[in-house]
């Protein structure tokens, strides 16, 4: 089980980089995306995966009768989602008023904040 | 009943919260109260300004009375949800993270009312103190967790607060450099999150005391290095260490000067802060062994930081760069990992997050009086307004590590700390930087206020009246000055905090009274 998910994991983190290299912002974003759920798995992974062993602990016992799902790698993968879910959104907006104010969405395009070809700053006075 | 027989007392709080527990809970949970009482009274804008001043020098109380609690009994801890550490999240509070919560607190209200001048009724309408007050709960909230997952919630907060505050204006050239901060920020922060699964899978735990207790027993089977080097680089990133500092001159000259003042002064100073404490505190043996690498990376950050400096023409695009050369400084301090270098990078932060934020809040005035950020338009200014020749004078010092400001002792500590282990070029490359830095800022200083008003640029755009501005500066030129002419208190907090982090033992019995006891 580890094996096959670290198999998906590292397919994600190669796709996401793959596009995160790319110079289209909505191309880099749904990289950043991809990263962000390959994350997401591996903080899954890292915890330990168990098929149908629910966490529950008998009454009388103290501790699990058997290895059970580990439940806190859910709580941090459904933190960690909703966050970047949050900030993703964000990003699209930002990316889509980003194309509709400059005009592009390529990166090398986009040189307002860093125009290009500045004159030198003055060398004398 | 069975339930009964069962003792929580090992696993759960039986015992409410002492009262004086809630001071270490107050940095974080004033802020998100009164944003999210300036969030409910969005349309009356007058009241933006005074609620958020209040808001953050209540918040100001509150971190000096923690700081000074720190100080005095060593780290606090209070634990969330009645879970007892490692499993409950615990904010914990040692001299480090107490004293750069209340710095950083400190210059936030400052920025508070240089904003009311700033910030006209549409910035306040679009939110700009909410974001404000949200963003330094983030701050806090990264400064006080001791939980390393919880520390990227916080980071995150901080974050979404920080794109708001870029883009409040709605400019091509802010929505330009806001979208690449906030592509690179957030490739960063899941970099951090990355090492965090790391972390966990490896630990079993994300509580930091426990992971510092736990490491030495780790280190033969777990992928120690791994995780010490990408933590590196993803708070590396988070500081604008080179070479993944690109982000920050791309974006940090877009916002309004208030909010560049803010970022300049406060949120590189989160990444170093996390570096320090995960690199020091939790993988000290790694980070020995990558002190060559980071002493390369602190000097490539500190030098070609300020190169770019000299390159510019425009006033905050020359702070983008000595913020970044900044972070270099501190960097070489985490790179030796000795006492005193530590102090000197504690040190350093403090008087980096007072003097950038003044140096912006400077660049602020210069642009409302005379007319430009371009240092092709300034100049006639020493004339017009002396007092703002003194201001200047005084802050690009204290950048420069010149007496009598505070930029001296830092520097000294770091110079003295690189000598002792045996790294000479590294004392050199900070003393280079101190050059440069003083050329770079001394051109600004020539140009922008000392020189007659070039000809071909009319007289008649200085105008207006630096009253806040003038107020601001001189309430963050007090600690600086302070810092400058009488160190020692200053040292000796920062001490305690590099002490702290070399030897974790305060901070983990803190978290583990029961353990300490025995």
């Amino acid at each position: 089980m580890e094996v096959a998910l670290s198999f998906v994991v590292s397919v994600f983190f190669a796709v996401a980089i793959y596009l995160m290299l790319s110079k289209h912002i909505i191309r880099i974003l749904l990289g950043v995306s991809i990263f962000g759920n390959a994350v997401n798995l591996s903080i899954f992974t890292a915890g330990r995966l168990m098929r149908e062993v629910p966490p529950f602990i008998p009454e009388a016992l103290p501790t699990p009768e058997v290895a059970t799902a580990n439940p806190l790698p859910q709580a941090l993968v459904l933190t960690a989602i909703v966050i970047s879910f949050s900030l993703f959104a964000f990003l699209l907006v930002l990316a889509f008023r980003a194309y509709q104010e400059l005009g592009t969405d390529d990166t090398d395009g986009m040189r307002v904040a860093e125009p290009e070809g500045e004159p030198m700053p003055p060398l004398g006075y | 009943m069975a339930a009964e027989t069962i003792d929580i007392s090992t696993a759960m709080l039986t015992e409410p919260t002492a009262l004086g527990d809630w001071l270490l809970v107050a940095p974080v949970g004033l802020p998100i109260l009164f944003g999210a009482v300036l969030v409910m009274v969005r349309h009356e804008t007058r009241l933006h300004a005074g609620l958020a001043i209040v808001g953050l020098l209540l918040t100001l109380a509150a971190n000096a009375a923690l700081l000074l609690q720190v100080l005095a009994d060593g780290p606090q801890v209070m634990t969330m949800g009645r879970w007892l550490p490692p499993f409950g999240i615990s904010f914990t509070a040692d001299a480090l993270g107490a004293s750069l919560a209340f710095v950083a607190t400190l210059v936030a209200s400052v920025c508070a009312l240089y904003a009311m001048k700033d910030i006209g009724a549409t910035g306040r309408r679009y939110g700009f103190y909410p974001f404000l007050m949200l963003l330094m709960a983030g701050v806090g909230g990264s400064f006080l967790t001791g939980d390393i997952f919880n520390l990227y919630v916080w980071f995150e907060v901080f974050l979404i607060s920080s794109f708001g505050l870029l883009i409040l204006g709605s400019t091509d050239r802010q929505l330009d450099g806001a979208t690449k901060y906030a592509i690179l920020n957030l490739v960063g922060t899941t970099l951090f999150l990355t090492a965090t699964a790391y972390l966990y899978g490896t630990f079993g735990t994300l509580n930091m005391a426990d992971i510092a207790r736990k490491a030495d027993a780790m280190r033969g089977t777990g992928p120690m290095m791994t995780l010490a080097v990408l933590y590196l680089l993803a708070f590396g990133m988070k500081a604008a260490a080179f070479p993944v500092n690109f982000w920050l001159p791309a974006s940090y000259h877009t916002p309004r000067i208030v909010t560049a003042a803010l970022f300049g002064g406060v949120l590189t100073k989160v990444g170093v802060y996390a570096l320090l404490r995960v690199l020091v505190m939790l993988f000290p043996v790694e980070r020995g062994e990558l002190s060559g690498v980071i002493a390369w990376v602190a000097a490539g950050t500190m030098v070609l930081g300020i190169m770019g400096a000299i390159a510019q023409s425009d006033i905050r695009r020359v702070l983008g760069f000595v913020v970044i050369s900044g972070v270099g400084v501190m960097l070489a301090g985490l790179a030796l990992g000795t006492e005193t270098g530590l102090t000197g990078t504690i040190l350093y932060a403090f008087h980096s997050v007072l003097a950038m934020t003044a140096l912006y809040l400077l660049a602020g005035v210069i642009k409302e009086l005379g007319g430009s950020y371009s240092l092709h338009e300034l100049g006639g200014l020493y004339r017009a307004y002396p007092a703002m020749g003194a201001f200047a004078l005084v802050l690009m010092l204290a950048v420069a590590g010149l007496p009598p400001a505070s930029g001296l002792w830092p520097k000294i500590l770091l110079v003295r700390a690189s000598i002792e282990a045996g790294w000479p070029w590294l004392s050199f490359a900070i003393l280079l930087t101190g050059l440069l830095t003083t050329i770079a800022l001394g051109r600004v200083y020539i140009l922008a206020i000392w020189r007659n008003r070039p000809s071909d640029v009319s007289a008649d755009a200085v105008a207006g009246a630096p009253g806040y501005g003038y107020v601001s500066m001189a309430l963050l030129c007090v600690p600086i000055i302070l810092l400058g002419v009488y160190p020692e208190p200053f040292i000796r907090v920062a001490e305690a905090a590099a002490s702290g982090l070399l030897d974790a033992s305060g901070y983990i019995g803190a978290v583990f009274p029961a353990e300490a006891a025995q």
